[in-house]
């Protein structure tokens, strides 16, 4: 249902079931593969998983910012930002998961 | 970095783990947050970011090359989000290295795994 929220412990859980290892291996795993995909980007790397999604690095300009509280004006200087490009597979998953009380009738409703 | 890099990294860093199972494990996170954002879950990883939903009216749209007007569904599509500790890292700000990934295998590792051939899995 709406509302959940899954963690990093929840992911550490999925490890430890698909794989037999302790619980706090599994939880060590996920930190690892996190951090070098954060290594990775913060290398100016892209990182792409298949069937998931690319992380992009991307370059922004500086540009004029207003603090929206006081109206002031404020130089935003030049940084680097991280955009996610879902794949296809995962924007199908997504959708599929928010339609699944229509019953299944494949082929009249495929698009996208 | 392709994900069957990403994999090659993880065992680099764990040789006691079978190459098959590190795959498997690499597998199972992404499958994961895949299956929580197919439920419309949110998946909240502190330090790295936050994936989500975001539900997306129905609108008319236009093929750019005819002009004609069309109609787009209503959809759902997935977001994210970095989290403050990569966005900071990601300017460099925040020098506190968040931890040296370099536990076990400290020796040879030239940061960038050679392209394999054949990657494409």
């Amino acid at each position: 249902m709406k509302g959940n929220t899954i963690t990093r412990a929840h992911l550490a859980e999925a490890v430890y079931q698909e794989v037999g290892l302790s619980r706090n291996e599994s939880a060590e795993l996920v930190d690892t593969v996190l951090d070098e995909v954060s290594n990775a980007l913060v290398r100016g790397e892209s990182v792409k998983i298949s069937s998931f999604g690319s992380f992009l690095v991307r370059m922004k300009g500086e540009r004029i910012g207003r603090n929206p509280k006081t109206g002031e004006e404020v130089p935003i200087k030049p940084r680097r930002v991280l955009v996610f490009r879902a794949s296809h597979v995962l924007k199908d998953r997504v959708n599929k998961g928010a339609e699944s009380k229509v019953p299944d009738n494949q082929g009249a409703d495929r698009q996208s | 970095m392709t994900k069957s890099e990403l994999i090659l990294r993880i065992g680099e860093l764990n040789p006691h783990l079978y190459h098959r199972d590190v795959e498997r494990i690499v597998t199972a996170i992404f499958e994961e947050i895949t299956a929580a954002l197919a439920r419309q879950d949110r998946v909240e990883l502190r330090g790295f970011g936050a994936f989500s939903v975001k539900q997306r009216d129905a609108r008319k749209g236009r093929n750019p090359r005819t002009g004609e007007t069309v109609a787009v569904e209503e959809k759902v599509v997935p977001f994210f989000k970095t989290g403050k500790e990569l966005r900071d890292r990601l300017n460099n700000r925040a020098e506190a290295a968040p931890r040296p990934a370099a536990a076990p295998a400290a020796a040879p590792l030239p940061g960038q795994p050679g392209k394999e051939p054949g990657s494409g899995q």
